[in-house]
């Protein structure tokens, strides 16, 4: 056999369907469909090649998952040539994403785009003709995933990896710094505040992981602000764009009084929306509260979304805002457009230039919400992209590098406890590191190096 | 007017310590070799630190002794104190540092050259280097003498155009007053090879009789001493110690105040200098906030007063470099016999480099040590050993000899500098060594000792005394596999005594051993004394024992890390026509031509998706054949 790892990933498009599909392949696909897969009345059959099995997928505290059928490709006959083993189960994404998981866990790793085609080909599967195509599907996959993960990547998951990644770097480039100039007057690191600051890590990443189980990573994607003076139309556009009743709306000036997030999928790409209270300055303490946080709300933003109502002229709460936004990623709505219009686009190019996208729409007519979500998709991508599921992947992968530096750290905090010397004790710190470096694209040789320079003074 | 002078089958062009090396390896393999010194007195001279060996150089110097060369036969020899550094931390990253009598270094070094069957040494500046049809012809001095040849291996250091500078005032000239090699540089410039410019230092050699001991403190060298060498197991020898004192704030003070007489600050220098040695006023530009600086006064030799205060190189002029040497402790009334400098010189693109260390575009011609941009006596030996091996091997016709980054320190080394490059000269760290474990000083033998031997560089006398070393440690590893100690009281005490936790049943002196704080003198006492067993056996035995648990980790990852080694792109990729490749990469790969898929992926710019498609490319190409 050519690949000694088995791969997997989510094998049907995201979003709303009938069933959902986790494709696993590679020598261990068997033995991983063993652990994690129950038979009826919990006894034990041979997977049959070919068959379709009826069951339920477990994880390891033996929790029900999902009920599924599974079938099982044994080598050669199957698309990659491998053992090949695909658990169908229902659909949306929360099932399939944690099947999924639970076959990492069991030693899989998250398939690279194209993968499974690189091993069809690879392993004879796919002619000749074809090869041209594999190549090109597989820098295609990867770009689209590239600025995805290039998008989620602002995002504060990839913030915290970051300081993580930062921390463990300065302990290790303490560790190396006393091996590699042993005469220089540093100190050595201390083993026992060694300890401490890598258990705190691990505290740090079990956090970021128990935040991914809840099913808040798999929601950050890009963080789109709605922002507008009261009462013109915040909570409708969200509603719409939600095509669900989850805010509150009224007409009373002032209702929405707490920030509501959700979760859209636009276009393949996750948006995560957050309505924002008026930003007027009021005397109501509750609303008081919700502005100072739209404020906040809006520098963290991705994108802003300013809504003004055409059928009145700006007001010195609108100029506010639009003062706010200068500079800022941001696209204006004209809403109202069903009332006779006092506001066109030229006003707000006039004073924010002629980059500033407007949309004109009538929110309570459902006129202009295709054009905002084609605005929206295209701010993030320049070029045309088809809908993917990506932009899950991108999250898994990171929980997976998460859980794999996290059990190398386990193995650091185990090595320092057994007196191994701390040189050694690095192996498995630098594995966490590369582990890390994995979700963030760094290498931790050239990068150690610069810090140790940074940080110590050393030479002859 | 041009005469031909000679035919020789290797040419060395410069005999510092890549060069020696290098001459050494070709003709020990059988193959006529000349080398070419612009002076016969630089031989392997010590131009900066007289020392050799310390973290990571330690181990390539054990690596090139292990493939049969001969820095670490000659340091040992000289060597006027030994030091095992890092001597409380783990196996991997023990190192040996060594001060040389400098002269002598230089002396037995040169005496071993002219001793050397088919080997001749010359003084004489090569001017030009002589390709026909893409390969290496011959050689052509200034005086107009031309050698033919068929491999080459340039070695020239920093003599490349070099430049002294002193603070205001600057001359041509290579290291130590000696004359620059000025017309190489642009023949290979001429040749197509990019030529890029490096800056290093040293600091002052001061004279030891107006040094004041008693205000610094002594450093000793080691009781035990443990040579460089495979071949010596111990050594006695008489050690001088070296001293050690700090800079103080007068000392900052006086750089501060004449910063604008510094030429790196003033833009009198070009080159780019190394952060791994930084001058002493670099030291305190950067780290502002340290109040004081170690300075190591090491002797220069056994018959000189001369010293080199390590940690106070400079390129201040010289009224400067007085006043702040004078302002450290013990240092007072000091005189500078010979005063600091910054050198600056030419050096080419390790990047236009195979990993045999051939040019990629002249067959036959090889580089090796500072020309490549490297930095270290240790360092440019290590590539010496290799370009000597491989212009053998060219002749031959026989694949070249490539260390891989799990194979040794020499192999991390050129793969760093032949598809990284550097922009600064290179210095070994331990750090930078993925499999660190298994590139231990004290199993270099292991490593490449074989390698060395199949070549026909390592003589019969080595080898057998390797082949010897592994039967005992083999022997050894076996005994206390088999050697079941039971839980008598005498045995219970002894463990207690060493804090030790008590055994219940029988257990082997093999895990015994790989308890902490259990050494191999405990199992010597507990399970007997097994005669005839060297310390360098019962290192192995004790090491491979010890952390057996890791050093399996680090093999796993070897294992994996030479899957991707071991497949190899052709020569005639054109990667521009591979077009899920992004044009980035497509580029760096065109420039770069890595010879595996390992090599490929660690060139920067080049991700894994890049690798993914070239991998889908070769399977096609190999089907189209």
């Amino acid at each position: 056999m050519l690949f000694e790892e088995t791969i997997a990933a989510i094998a049907t498009p995201p979003g709303q369907g009938g069933i959902g599909i986790v494709r696993i392949s590679g020598p261990k696909a068997l033995d991983i469909a063993r652990e994690i897969f129950v038979f009826p009345g919990s006894r034990t059959y041979p997977f049959k090649d070919r068959y379709l099995h009826y069951g339920k997928v477990k994880d390891s505290d033996n929790r029900i998952i999902d009920e599924v059928l599974l079938t099982y490709m044994k080598a050669p006959r199957s698309y990659t040539a491998e053992d090949v083993v695909e658990i169908h189960c229902h659909g949306g994404i929360i099932s399939v994403k944690n099947i999924l998981q639970e076959v990492i866990k069991k030693g899989a790793r998250l398939a690279q785009p194209g993968e499974f085609t690189k091993r069809a080909f690879l392993n004879g599967r796919i002619d000749l003709a074809q090869a041209e195509a594999v190549m090109d599907l597989i820098s295609a996959k990867t770009e689209r995933s590239a600025r995805v993960s290039a998008n989620q990547i602002v995002g504060s998951l990839s913030e915290k990896i970051r300081s993580i990644r930062e921390r463990l770097l300065a302990l290790m480039a303490h560790i190396e710094v006393t091996i590699d100039y042993p005469e220089e007057d540093i100190d050595e690191p201390m083993i026992f505040s060694m300890r401490e600051e890598i258990e705190e890590i691990i505290g740090e990443i079990e956090k970021l992981l128990k935040t991914a189980e809840e099913g808040k990573i798999i929601r950050q994607g890009i963080k789109v602000v709605i922002v507008g003076k009261t009462n013109v139309g915040k909570s409708s556009l969200l509603n719409a764009l939600l095509r669900e009743n989850r805010a509150i709306v009224t007409d009373i000036p002032g209702t929405t009084r707490d920030i509501i997030e959700d979760f859209i999928n636009i276009k393949g790409i996750a948006v995560r929306i957050v309505d924002t209270a008026g930003i007027r300055e009021t005397p109501d303490q509750i609303e008081r509260i919700g502005i100072q946080r739209s404020r906040q709300n809006m520098d963290e933003a991705d994108l802003i979304i300013m809504v003004i109502d055409s059928s009145e002229p700006l007001g010195c709460e609108d100029k506010e805002i639009l003062e706010h936004i200068r500079d800022k990623k941001a696209l204006i709505l004209l809403n109202k457009i069903d009332r006779t219009p006092v506001l066109t686009r030229e006003d707000i190019v006039k004073d924010l230039g002629e980059d500033i996208p407007v949309v004109s729409t009538s929110l309570t007519l459902g006129t202009g919400i295709d054009k905002v979500e084609d605005m929206i998709y295209r701010m993030f991508f320049k070029g045309e992209i088809e809908s993917d599921h990506d932009v899950t992947v991108t999250n898994i992968r990171h929980q997976e590098a998460l859980i794999r530096s996290q059990s190398q750290l386990e193995d650091v905090i185990e090595g320092l406890d057994a007196q191994i010397p701390l040189d050694i004790v690095s192996i498995d710190l630098r594995g966490a590191l590369d582990s890390l470096g994995s979700i963030t694209g760094e290498t931790v040789t050239d990068d150690l190096v610069d810090k140790i320079f940074s940080e110590f003074c050393l030479g002859k | 007017m041009e005469l031909f002078a000679g035919e020789y089958d290797v040419i060395v062009i410069g005999g510092g310590h890549a060069g020696c090396e290098a001459a050494l390896a070709s003709s020990r393999m059988g193959f006529s070799t000349a080398m070419f010194a612009t002076n016969l007195d630089n031989i392997a001279m010590l131009a900066c630190n007289p020392s050799i060996g310390g973290t990571s150089k330690g181990h390539l110097v054990r690596e090139v002794d292990a493939l049969g060369g001969q820095m670490g036969l000659n340091i040992d020899e000289t060597f006027i104190q030994i030091r095992m550094l890092n001597t409380g931390k783990g196996p991997a990253v023990h190192s040996l540092r060594a001060q040389a009598d400098k002269h002598d270094y230089h002396r037995v070094m040169k005496r071993t050259l002219e001793e050397q069957p088919g080997l001749s040494i010359f003084q004489g500046e090569i001017v030009e280097i002589r390709e026909k049809n893409g390969k290496v012809a011959g050689v052509v001095t200034a005086l107009g003498d031309y050698f033919t040849c068929r491999a080459v291996v340039v070695a020239t250091g920093v003599y490349l155009k070099s430049r002294i500078i002193i603070g205001e005032y600057s001359v041509n000239s290579g290291p130590n007053g000696f004359y620059p090699a000025n017309s190489l540089s642009d023949n290979l410039r001429d040749l197509g090879f990019t030529m890029q410019r490096f800056k290093t230092g040293t600091p002052a050699r001061i004279d030891g009789n107006t040094i004041d001991y008693d205000k610094m403190y002594v450093q000793p060298g080691d009781e035990e001493i443990i040579p460089f060498s495979f071949l010596h197991d111990t050594l006695t020898r008489e050690q001088i110690p070296c001293w050690l004192t700090y800079t103080t704030e007068k000392t900052h003070d006086i750089i501060r105040a004449n910063l604008h007489r510094a030429p790196m600050y003033s833009g009198e220098i070009e080159g780019v200098g190394a952060r791994y040695c930084p001058s002493v006023e670099d030291k305190i530009v950067r780290f502002p906030d340290k109040k004081s600086h170690q300075i190591f006064i090491e002797p220069e030799g056994r018959y000189t007063n001369e010293m080199y205060p390590q940690g106070l190189s400079t390129s201040m002029p010289i009224d400067v470099q007085r006043e702040m040497y004078r302002s450290v402790p013990g240092l007072e009334n000091v005189k500078i016999m010979r005063p600091a400098y910054a050198i600056e010189y030419d050096c080419i693109d390790s990047k236009e480099l195979k990993l045999s260390l051939e040019s990629k575009s002249i067959e036959g011609l090889f580089f090796a040590g500072q020309i490549n941009g490297s930095s270290g006596y240790e360092e440019a030996a290590g590539q010496g050993i290799i370009a000597g091996i491989n212009a053998v091997q060219y002749i031959r016709n026989r694949d070249p000899v490539i260390l891989d980054r799990s194979q040794g320190y020499i192999g991390v080394l050129i793969d760093d500098l032949v598809t990284k490059g550097t922009n600064e000269p290179y210095r070994m760290m331990t750090s930078r060594a993925e499999y660190r474990l298994l590139l231990r000083q004290d199993n270099a033998d292991m490593r490449l000792t074989r390698i060395g031997y199949d070549v026909g560089l390592v003589d019969d006398k080595r080898y057998d005394w390797f082949m010897r070393k592994c039967e005992r440690v083999e022997k050894e590893i076996n005994r206390l596999k088999n050697l079941i100690l039971s839980p008598t009281q005498e045995v219970l005490n002894y463990l207690e005594r060493k804090g030790s936790s008590a055994i219940k049943s029988g257990i082997s002196l093999y895990e015994l051993l790989k308890r902490p704080e259990i050494v191999y003198k405990d199992i010597e006492y507990l399970g007997g004394k097994q005669e005839g067993l060297l310390r360098q056996d019962i290192e192995q035995v004790e090491v491979s024992i010890k952390y057996e648990g890791y050093i399996d980790k680090q093999l796993r990852q070897a294992q994996q890390f030479k899957k991707m080694e071991s497949k190899k792109l052709p020569r005639d990729i054109d990667y521009t026509n591979i077009s899920g490749i992004r044009l980035e990469a497509r580029q760096k790969l065109n420039l770069i031509r890595p010879e595996s898929l390992g090599q490929a992926s660690r060139i920067s710019g080049v991700s894994p998706a890049d690798i993914s498609v070239l991998m889908v490319y070769l399977e096609k190409r190999k089907r189209e054949n």
